[in-house]
């Protein structure tokens, strides 16, 4: 279609890029080249000196970028050109950084020693590891793992993105709030409070690497039994983080999604959503908006959230059989008290939420909760650990060792869930699927919020009466891929169990009609037939019509 | 067999008439239009040229929508209206039956008579196609380097942003001595006047347009200015001085005419089973201060829920509530709830307050004798269409509303108020009036 030509990088306005965002990216290339270098094994020298510029290099070079994008701009929406812009519109740039990135994860995921990984003289790092061993041993007082470099890249992302985003986003204050709080959570939280603590530990103490932000089920081993030993072993400070963990599961995260919706977490708090909503923000409007979508989405986050409380309670029910002096509970009493649970949640909410719950959705919790239930059953007559599975049978014989059925699972979830999803897909798929599509089709945590928001939570995104004009900038820019306009243009409200409270189609509409709220329950979802500005008695007529 | 209701054209108002139609009935619903196979909101098309959208994302409802929901489209142009077979003549000379027609033909830009209004590179902005012409007359500052746009309104200032996205020179000739002050106090024409400049358009007020001048192709190569006679190069003349209904094939149809198609408040035309809405529809006086034809997106999709009860058998007057709109221009949001006029009319005063940052404004519009509030025009501040609505209802004093506007405050979460400042200026003014 002519109106849709796609200009390459070396284009016209907006596409082309002026003479400081050229500087920017060559800092920054010229940061991401020192590394590779290293990993290629190129003997660098001090490794201090040139982790030192290559980060700080990355670093400048994404916020001279930005300076060049927005500095000399004045306050207001900044997407002239995503759609023509080779690297945002799934182009041969955005295809390129697709891959390198996906490629990135697999190597860093299953090939960790061709980055280095233990590969020199006595295990000792070498290659891109070995580039930040003196920053690990700065920060918890040991060599450095492929997963401390991930965690050191990742910060830097979310900073130096982050700013970019800020600058972005100058003229909106919610937008800048948010992007600080996941700046913070991520430094403090994710980084470098977890990596100092390491250093608290010796022979006769240890903690696991606990980011105090990171909940189950989002990490999924949270209740791994090599994790809760360590955390009782390391007695009061080992049991403080477990039961603040349980805690944060069933009280402080239902109460602050009841409150504020599950934005808290998801772009205000979250690492994944961190990285997102700053390195990802380019690709927010790549995310399929069709009826379709969505329906493989409902299907997608719950099956997930299904097969990770069953794994979850498996993975539990399994070591609580061998101890029952260490652990309080046996094998039987919790399962029997984790069904009652899962039981009498469901019974009270399609009781008090029976009118809000459509057909469809409720056939899917019964399905859910029987095969939950089911597989709870099977645990408690089975001996998961027992169960021999060939994995030969699943890797079309790549791998012919035999695991127990509870170790495959969690193998699978690992590889499959953690790995390929929220990793491989999740991120280095941003520029192909958009850049929250881990968080829409796969995160069991944000299914979990996405439950409570969807029927406890005063949490809505209001519409402003008749004022929508049915652009579809809403819709365009949602990062989820919620069909924000079809709600705007009937004037209801907003209450997806998907919105992450990004506030952007907010931002980008044209006509001030959207706005994040926390508000009363009372009239929260509320479906209307005609718009405020028509003769009143005529809504009265049409809302009633349909009402009855 | 159920009644066939046809709709000409496929916009905000047609489309709504045919979804509330259905939502009413199951008479057969067909829809035709000239300009594309599928509703899309011409609102939008700005951003399709800005990149920030792609023509599909301009489409309110996905394609299978409309067989879902038993609305047949037709692409064809109608030629003619033959009431009294009750048959629709196309282009193609084909023919179509109905027993029930519904006119939502929208409007084109006006052309007032300027010598070379018609060379290649002239045009105006408001269908797909003219959308088209734009990104082949103006696809870059290299093919298109400079632009001149002609009409100081709400398409004139949308055009001129989007050139400028592609960082084309624009020059823009407003024949007002201040932008859009036919509709705008001073104040807010004034801060909307900078915030052009502000974005390095040639803004050029109180100056008409002479002529266009075309090169040896009959491409426009220049225009000249009424005033001064000065000569400026360009490439491309966007004429935005407003839209009129798009009627001309209906000119000889026996359907009576003003400017637009002439209806009665249930939106029927003269003759029998011929209803008119949106932008062609031509009230005989102009409801509640409103004017005769509205030009608006909501008051298209307010006439279409009205005329789709009358054809189901509810008939309705078309009733719209209080007036109420919204526009941006920029970077610059404006609403505006109840009537505030560019000059106060008799017994009328306003409270003007603007923000140093000079984005950022409001005025309000009150009856000096008794205190009323009869309006607000506000700047890069967000209000509530409810709580205004019920304001003006329940007919407020503008006292009243000054202290209670926090509680109208549509702004994003975290963003600074201004209710504070904006009472102690209103209380400060009160005191020395």
């Amino acid at each position: 279609m002519a109106i849709e030509r796609n200009m390459s990088l070396t284009g016209q306005p907006p596409v082309s890029i002026n003479t400081t965002q050229k500087i920017g990216v060559l800092i920054g290339m010229a940061g991401l080249f020192i590394l590779l270098l290293a990993a290629l094994g190129v003997d660098l020298g001090s490794a201090a000196l040139w982790l030192t510029i290559s980060l700080t290099a990355i670093t400048a070079g994404v916020i001279i970028f930005a300076k060049g994008a927005y500095a000399h701009k004045l306050p207001g929406i900044k997407n002239d050109g995503v759609w023509f812009k080779s690297m945002s519109s799934r182009g041969v740039l955005g295809w390129i950084a697709g891959i390198v990135l996906t490629g990135f994860y697999i190597i860093l995921y299953f090939y960790a020693g061709v980055l280095g990984l233990g590969q020199g003289v006595d295990g000792a790092n070498t290659g891109l590891i070995g580039l930040f061993d003196p920053l690990s041993y700065l920060l918890k007082g040991s060599a450095a793992s492929e997963w401390f470099v991930y965690g050191t890249l990742y910060t830097i992302a979310i900073l130096a993105f982050g700013v970019k985003f800020m600058w972005k986003y100058k003229h909106n204050r919610y937008e800048q709030l948010r992007t600080i709080s996941v700046m913070f959570f991520q430094t403090a939280f994710a980084f470098v409070i977890p990596e100092l603590m390491a250093r608290l530990n010796s022979d006769t103490f240890s903690l696991p690497y606990n980011d105090i932000k990171l909940m189950w089920p989002l990490n999924y081993y949270a209740f791994d039994q090599w994790r809760v030993d360590q955390f009782i072993n390391a007695q009061n400070i080992g049991l403080f983080f477990l039961i603040l963990g349980i805690v944060t599961i069933f009280v402080i995260s239902p109460f602050l999604t009841y409150k504020y919706g599950k934005r808290w977490y998801c772009s205000w708090v979250c690492g994944c959503g961190g990285l997102a909503e700053t390195a990802g923000d380019p690709y927010r409007h790549l995310s399929s908006k069709k009826m379709s979508a969505w329906k493989l989405e409902r299907w997608m986050i719950n099956a997930v959230l299904v097969f990770s409380v069953v794994m979850t309670t498996a993975v539990i029910s399994t070591y609580l059989g061998y101890d029952s002096t260490k652990y309080w509970f046996t094998k039987n009493t919790f399962l029997i008290s984790a069904g009652a649970f899962l039981v009498i949640m469901f019974a009270i909410v399609a009781y008090f939420k029976r009118d809000q719950l459509k057909n469809d959705a409720f056939k899917g919790a019964v399905i859910a909760l029987v095969i939950t239930l089911a597989s709870f059953v099977a645990m408690s007559y089975l001996r998961f650990h027992e169960i021999q599975i060939n994995a030969a049978y699943f890797s079309f014989g790549l791998n012919t060792n035999t695991y127990g059925l509870d170790g495959a699972m969690r193998t699978f979830y690992g590889f499959g869930i953690g790995s390929i999803f929220s990793g491989v897909i999740g991120t280095g798929f941003y520029p192909i699927l958009g850049n929250r599509v881990w968080c829409r089709m796969g995160c069991p945590m944000a299914g979990i919020l996405g439950i409570q928001q969807r029927l406890f939570s005063k949490f809505r995104i209001t519409t402003n009466g008749g004022q929508c004009i049915s652009c579809g900038n809403c819709s365009t820019h949602c990062e989820m891929g919620i069909d924000v306009r079809s709600y705007a243009q009937k004037g209801e409200n907003i209450v997806r169990s998907s919105c992450v409270g990004c506030g952007v189609c907010s931002a980008v509409c044209p006509r001030g009609v959207l706005k994040l709220e926390n508000d009363s329950l009372e009239g929260r979802i509320n479906p209307t037939e005609v718009l405020l500005g028509n003769d009143v008695d005529l809504m009265d007529y049409v809302n009633n019509k349909n009402a009855s | 067999m159920e009644e066939h209701i046809v709709i000409i054209g496929n916009g905000i108002s047609g489309v709504t008439t045919a979804r509330h139609i259905r939502k009413l009935s199951d008479k057969k619903i067909t829809i035709i239009s000239a300009e594309t196979d599928h509703f899309f909101s011409r609102t939008a098309l700005m951003y399709i040229y800005m990149g920030h959208m792609k023509y599909e994302h301009t489409k309110p409802y996905e394609n299978y929508f409309w067989k879902k929901n038993r609305i047949e489209l037709k692409r064809a142009f109608v030629k003619n209206v033959d009431h009294a077979n009750k048959q629709l003549q196309f282009a193609d000379d084909t023919t179509m039956s109905y027993d029930k027609l519904v006119l939502a033909v929208g409007s084109k830009p006006n052309k007032f008579g300027w010598p070379g209004q018609d060379l290649e590179g002239v045009q105006g902005l408001y269908s797909y196609q003219d959308l088209e012409k734009l990104e082949k007359n103006a696809p870059n500052k290299s093919a298109c380097n400079r632009a001149v746009i002609v009409g100081g309104g709400l398409i004139g200032i949308e055009m001129a942003e989007m050139l400028r996205s592609r960082d084309i020179p624009v020059t823009f000739l407003v024949r007002e001595k201040s932008f859009w002050n036919g509709v705008l106090p001073d104040g807010e024409s004034g801060m909307i006047n900078r915030h052009i400049k502000n974005h390095h358009i040639d803004l050029r007020l109180g100056t008409n347009l002479r002529e266009i001048i075309s090169d040896e192709n009959g491409r426009a190569r220049a225009i000249v200015i009424g005033e001064t006679g000065e000569e400026i190069p360009c490439n491309v003349v966007g004429l935005t001085a407003g839209v009129s209904p798009n009627i001309d094939f209906l000119r000889d149809s026996g359907i009576e005419l003003g400017r637009g198609i002439k209806v009665n408040r249930m939106l029927e035309t003269n003759i029998p089973d011929i209803y008119a809405v949106g932008d062609c529809a031509e009230q005989h006086e102009g409801i509640n201060g409103r004017r005769p034809i509205e030009a608006v997106w909501y008051t298209g999709r307010m006439m279409g829920e009205t005329v789709a009860q009358t054809i189901c058998g509810n008939p309705r007057q078309y009733n719209p509530g209080h007036w109420f709109n919204s526009a941006k221009f920029l970077d610059i949001e404006y609403q505006t709830y109840g009537w505030v006029f560019s000059k106060p009319r008799e017994g009328e005063t306003h409270f003007h307050w603007k923000h140093t940052d000079d984005t950022k404004c409001i005025t309000i519009n009150t009856e000096a004798a008794t205190g009323k509030f009869i309006g607000i025009n506000n700047f890069g501040i967000r209000m509530r269409h409810e709580v205004f609505d019920r304001w003006l209802t329940e007919e407020r004093s503008t006292d009243y509303v000054v202290e209670h506007l926090a509680e109208a405050n549509f702004d994003p979460e975290f963003f600074k108020h201004f209710e504070k400042d904006i009472i102690s200026t209103y209380k400060s003014q009160a005191v020395t009036a």
